[in-house]
């Protein structure tokens, strides 16, 4: 961010909203721990941040509750997080946006055609495919729009579990045949940052990385960012001594609770959910819902309404019932009744039918 | 299927099934077992020995005089393992919480350390009686197929549980499916293998004993 910034820069932003170099390297070095980049890698992403032209985003909503929105809208004003917002070009938001109707549709495809094969495509909300009619925008389908608006993008941040694995839409009976982003688009790089909604520093991180490298971090197997992604929420937690030590709250209100004890009992699934609400935290590192008492729900994990009550513990049965059990015990009895009868009857059968052998018929079977 | 789809139906309808074998598989056995009834000894016991059976069922179930010299890796491991495996069955927090949803008893959890310790020698046991029984000529001629089965279905809970612990090989969510699954096996043969012996046992050494004290060879 040195003296001559390139109109329409980042660097240029920054300057005019008053925003030093030490800040925005602050912001940097924060960024590139949370990216689990070397350090000395911080200056560099201030370097090409302050570099970059703006980078035009276009935020498409489909089936969705807007909480993602809600979510990164509160990375944390006035702090450098919430910044990357102004440092990007939102052209496209139908939440965020003055513009409505008609106008808004027109920014959308100016932006398009102006960052052909540059802009970045934000989805947020997942694609009905039993009927177009489900969720539409200005008369176009989710599906529709979304086709059309990835084809000239750079690349795709799918943001929220409905955009990433379905979410809420397509939990069983899946009523409007929803699908992810991923299930629709093949052909171009997708960053999955699920979460229910996501944790606003990640979505900030992703971009962070996207302007500063020009491609995406590095992905696991479900198309998320491993440095976000790469740990559970158990192997990370604060609360994990009480599970070792097998310490357990019973109910939400117990002496153990109120000690903090670990919630598995409770139904916690932080043992299968990858995400980084144990480190990163919510509401500027104030807390994450462990912290405030209520166990981990596996929000970022595809399918996870389906995976079986949020209160039961993870080691309990989805739904076998102790009726169930009895039912089979008295089928296994009815059988081992009827095998026994089986055997008895058998066994009478050969005695019926035992003859006795007499002395003079053995005697005349030797001659 | 994604690893936790994977996971939902090892805890779903893999659990049921594997369940209900289990359960109408142990009732039919021992129905079975019992209904084979005996023929009316009509002889007047040898000695008077009220209660051999159940001195036998203590008896049998520690090594005689001389043995534990002999066999000691027999004796030795058998306990190990089988101690090893009742601790982490029974003893591991997440473990209860399954009895406890099925019967709504539970009881005091050990720390998953202590655990960890016993699955460690179970599985250790349980290789070493393998190697065991794969060098002692006497030993390999008695063993069937049914006894490598039986080792397999019983190692392969303990491993997987123990590698879902430690993060080791496959990610945990899918290590723990996995665990499921072979538990799920476990449960669905158990009626009808050697491992049987979990709920005959018992009765055969009671009943060994009891007929054994009407002969006169009290326990
Ligand atoms: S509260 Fe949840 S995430 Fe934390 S240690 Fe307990 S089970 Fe694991």
């Amino acid at each position: 961010m040195k003296q001559a910034e390139q109109p329409g820069s980042v660097g240029e932003g920054l300057k005019q909203r008053g925003i030093t170099r030490r800040e925005f390297l602050k912001f940097c070095t924060a960024m590139t721990a949370m990216l689990a980049l070397p350090p000395a890698m911080a200056s560099v992403m201030a370097e090409a941040i302050s570099k970059a032209r703006r980078q035009s985003v276009i935020w498409l909503s489909f089936q969705e509750c807007t909480g993602c929105t809600e979510s990164i809208t509160r990375s944390h004003s006035p702090t450098l997080e919430n910044l990357i917002f102004d440092l990007i070009s939102l052209d496209y938001h139908h939440t965020l946006q003055a513009a409505s109707g008609a106008a808004a549709e027109h920014a959308r495809e100016l932006a398009m055609k102006g960052n052909e094969g540059k802009y970045l495509l934000i989805v947020d909300g997942s694609i009905p495919l039993g009927n177009p009619g489900y969720s539409t925008i200005a008369g176009i389908s989710n599906y529709d729009m979304l086709l059309e608006t990835a084809r000239g993008a750079a690349a795709i941040v799918a943001v929220g579990t409905c955009a990433t694995y379905g979410g809420l839409p397509k939990a069983d009976p899946n009523p409007t045949g929803a699908v992810s982003v991923g299930d629709i688009i093949k052909d171009k790089p997708i960053i999955n940052v699920p979460g229910c909604p996501p944790i606003p520093v990640v979505m900030t991180g992703v971009l962070a990385h996207f302007l500063t490298f020009g491609n995406i971090p590095e992905l696991d197997a479900l198309g998320r960012p491993k440095s976000f992604y790469g740990e559970t929420i158990h192997d990370r937690c604060y609360r994990r001594p009480f599970y070792d030590q097998g310490k357990f709250a019973q109910t939400f209100d117990d002496e153990a609770a109120r000690k903090g004890w670990c919630l598995f009992k409770l139904g916690c699934k932080g043992p299968v959910t990858y995400n980084a609400c144990a480190t990163t935290k919510w509401n500027d590192g104030t807390s994450f819902p462990i912290q405030s008492g209520h166990g981990c729900i596996g929000c970022s994990e595809p399918n996870f309404w389906d995976a079986g009550p949020l209160y039961k513990a993870l080691s309990m049965p989805v739904s076998a019932t102790a009726a169930m059990l009895g039912g089979a015990a008295a089928a296994g009895a009815a059988a081992g009744v009827a095998i026994t009868w089986h055997n008895r009857s058998t066994k009478a059968a050969a005695k019926a039918a035992h003859e006795k052998v007499t002395v003079q018929e053995l005697m005349r079977e030797e001659k | 299927m994604n690893h936790l789809d994977l996971l939902t139906f090892a805890r779903g309808s893999a659990l049921n099934w594997a369940l209900i074998i289990f359960v109408a598989g142990v009732a039919l056995r021992l129905f079975e077992i019992f209904g084979l009834g005996r023929k009316a000894d009509l002889a007047r016991p040898r000695t008077d020995s009220p209660g051999s059976g159940w001195r036998t069922i203590v008896t049998r179930s520690l090594p005689p005089e001389g043995m534990l010299k002999r066999e000691p890796v027999t004796y030795i491991g058998g306990f190990v393992f089988h101690i090893g495996l009742f601790v982490a069955i029974f003893f591991f927090a997440p473990h209860i919480e399954f009895f406890r949803s099925m019967t709504g008893l539970g009881w005091p959890s050990l720390s998953s350390a202590l655990v960890d310790a016993s699955v460690v020698a179970a599985i250790v046991a349980l290789a070493v009686l393998l190697a065991h029984r794969l060098n002692h000529p006497v030993k390999r001629l008695l063993s069937t197929f049914g006894d490598y089965l039986a080792w397999t279905l019983a190692l392969l809970p303990l491993l997987t549980g123990y590698m879902a612990y430690h993060h080791l090989m496959l990610e945990y969510t899918l290590m723990l499916a996995m665990h499921l699954f072979s538990v799920e096996l476990l449960l669905a043969l158990l009626p009808f293998t050697k491992l049987f012996h979990t709920f005959s046992v018992f009765i055969s050494r009671w009943y060994n004993g009891d007929i054994f004290g009407r002969k006169g060879v009290a326990s």
